[in-house]
């Protein structure tokens, strides 16, 4: 079975900060998204039981190679990592091209994608990937079990009431969840196996995309401006003993009639 | 000073992540009930953090010590018992891995590296600390020739891990001339196995830090050794210590960089949160003085470290001296920051609330073992009158 992870490069959460265009800025301290690791974490997991190999393909600068370098650490195959200086700025519209572009270099049994990434938070690039390669789109997957001969995939799909259960013919695109389970640490062993695998780096003239068609010259919506949410109110942080914190919080929360 | 590696960098903070989640939250109660933490060892040999001592040919990871003190320094920043474990496995593996032959090397490093088996030391009695050559502990031949199998009788004490590690290294007397001790050839080294007959723990000590790992008095009453579990020639045992101590006091620096990290981040996170007079007392000249004076030992600390172990892996002469030099400072400078810290939190640094206390005392070991602090000046000393500077 080859499973690619569809892995995004974003700041360390609570220290995005906005440049002066109002887009991100990820020219440094990159790290994979927490919603995409859990996805990796269930391809690891589907690889070691049924044996395969997992490829990552990333979209972004050159400071993504470092999260990627320490997904490979936690037991991918290899990487694959689109960079090109002209993507900055990109919608997810021309990530979707992207991604599909360098989909179809690749081979694969499915692809799995994490929920949506930390900073943009857009969360409609894999659905339309699948669109666009025209895969069966999974959603929400709480648990991914390719059937025994690997010609399709079954996976629940968290809904308000508990779950269904989808099928799909394979190759498919599936989107998970941090239901999937807790990524893995990777171990001090892969972290050194790391740096011998296979990273590969292509650019838009690789894939055969015309530059003018992304980034920002290329954008199909444009931020017009960012502002930060609205201070909130003072917190009273409450750092005693649990006797007396639980007391001091049950009378905050009486006196409001809360409880 | 050159700086990490890309890769050197990654080990550190997976370690850093591993520590910070997964033992620090067990710190406070490793020190408390005093109990070995037997599942720290499982997370570390889980994530390979005990194979960096070893060569890749034995199941390790390289074995290089600039590793191997980055993920001491970073586990001990949040508990020094926990530091410890990687230290002495790297510390009782280190006379098979100076002096072993490749047959014992492949029948006990890969056991170690995956940390399925625990190593101990054993040199110090009880009447020979610092003068290793007080050393009673005697082994002598069972049979005629030079193969003939070892009966070792005596005791050993103040054995970090001494009686959880399944093999450990001992040095006992072969040779009790007076010119033979003064030459250093009194010693031999043996791997003693856990279980051996006639092999005992006597009791284990209470302490004042480090409370999470046993210190053993063991006994040796005629244990039986067969002639291949000795390490070295006979009457190289003292050669292959020292050669160890030249390998193994940079992991007790990590350790002692790596609890004045932990106590520097906690008083300066204090210090920035507690208010008095009005402002946070990080703010008030006299305490800001003491944090930024506790920053620049730390990381004079930790440079000299750095700077001793690639000295000492690149077959540096001056070994000795290096590791000598960067245990001694690392050691007071451990001492200092976190009586400082102590200092910083005032009441609060004096109760178990805080984590400054069990550092403080978990600090002070670092000044004792592996050759107290007035032993590592002896050897720096000796290398400077020999060196001329």
């Amino acid at each position: 079975m080859h499973i690619v992870v569809l892995l995004k490069a974003v700041p360390v959460v609570g220290n995005e900060r906005l440049d002066a265009a109002h887009r991100t800025q990820r020219g440094s301290g990159l790290e994979s998204n927490g919603n995409d690791e859990y996805v990796l974490e269930a391809a690891l997991k589907l690889v070691e039981a049924h044996g395969g190999e997992i490829t990552l393909l990333s979209v972004g600068p050159a400071a993504a190679s470092e999260a990627l370098r320490k997904a490979l650490a936690m037991g991918a195959t290899r990487a694959v990592h689109v960079a090109d200086d002209a993507i900055a700025g990109s919608c997810a519209l021309a990530t979707m091209h992207i991604l599909a572009a360098a989909l179809g270099r690749l081979e694969y049994d499915l692809v799995f994608a994490g929920a949506d990434s930390s900073d943009g938070q857009g969360g409609v690039v894999a659905a339309a990937v699948a669109a666009k390669l025209g895969l069966p789109y999974l959603s929400y997957a709480s648990k991914i079990e390719p059937t025994a001969d690997g010609s399709s995939v079954r996976v629940h799909r968290l809904s308000a009431h508990g779950y269904d259960v989808l099928e799909a013919p394979t190759p498919a695109l599936v989107m998970g969840t941090q239901v999937l389970g807790e990524p893995r640490y990777p171990s001090l062993r892969g972290i050194m196996q790391a740096r011998s695998k296979e990273m590969t780096t292509l650019t838009l003239a690789d894939l055969g995309i015309d530059p003018a068609t992304v980034g920002v010259a290329g954008a199909s919506t444009k931020v017009l401006s960012a502002e930060q949410p609205p201070a909130r109110g003072g917190a009273t942080v409450i750092r005693e003993a649990p006797e007396s914190a639980v007391a001091q919080i049950v009378d905050f929360l009486a006196a409001r009639r809360l409880i | 000073m050159s700086s990490l590696t890309d890769e050197q960098r990654a080990l550190r903070d997976a370690v850093r992540e591993l520590a910070d989640d997964r033992i620090a939250p067990r710190a406070a109660q490793i020190d408390g009930d005093a109990e070995f933490p037997w599942d720290v060892v499982e997370l570390l040999a889980q994530h390979d953090v005990l194979a960096l001592p070893f060569p890749e040919a034995y199941g390790g990871l390289g074995g290089d010590l600039l590793p191997v003190c980055l993920a001491i320094e970073q586990i001990s920043r949040v508990c020094a018992t926990s530091g410890l474990i990687l230290a002495v496995q790297e510390l009782g593996s280190l006379p098979i891995l100076v002096a072993g032959t490749h047959e014992q090397k492949t029948r006990w490093l890969p056991e170690l590296a995956s940390g399925k088996a625990l190593a101990a030391f054993a040199l110090t009695e009880a009447g020979a600390g610092s003068d290793a050559s007080a050393i009673r502990t005697r082994a002598d031949r069972a049979g005629q020739g030079d193969e003939a199998d070892w009966r070792i009788s005596g005791s050993k004490r103040f054995i970090s891990h001494g009686n959880i590690a399944k093999y450990v290294a001992v040095f006992a007397q072969t040779d009790a001339d007076s010119e033979a001790i003064r030459q250093h050839r009194h010693l031999t080294c043996f791997i003693v196995e856990q279980g051996s007959q006639g092999f005992a723990t006597a009791r284990l000590e209470h302490k004042m830090g480090i409370r999470g790992s046993p210190t053993a008095e063991l006994t040796f009453d005629d244990v039986h050794i067969p002639d291949a579990d000795r390490v070295g020639d006979v009457g190289e045992g003292w050669s292959i210590a020292m050669r160890t101590f030249n390998k193994s006091r940079p992991g007790i620096a990590a350790q002692a960089v790596g609890i004045a990290q932990g106590a520097l981040e906690v008083a300066g996170r204090y210090a920035a949160e507690r208010v008095q007079f009005g402002k946070p007392v990080g703010e008030l000249q006299m305490v800001s003085a003491m944090l930024a004076d506790m920053a620049t030992q730390v990381e004079a600390a930790r440079q000299l470290l750095y700077a001793a172990c690639l000295e000492i892996d690149s077959g540096s002469r001056q070994a000795a001296r290096w590791s000598a030099m960067c245990k001694l400072f690392a050691g007071d400078v451990a001492m200092a920051v976190t009586t400082d810290a102590v200092q910083v939190l005032g009441g609060y640094g004096y109760i178990t609330e805080y984590p400054v206390e069990r550092m403080m005392r978990d600090a002070k070991i670092t000044q004792l073992y592996e050759g107290t602090q007035q032993i590592q000046r002896l050897i720096v000393a000796r290398d400077v009158l020999a060196q001329g500077g």
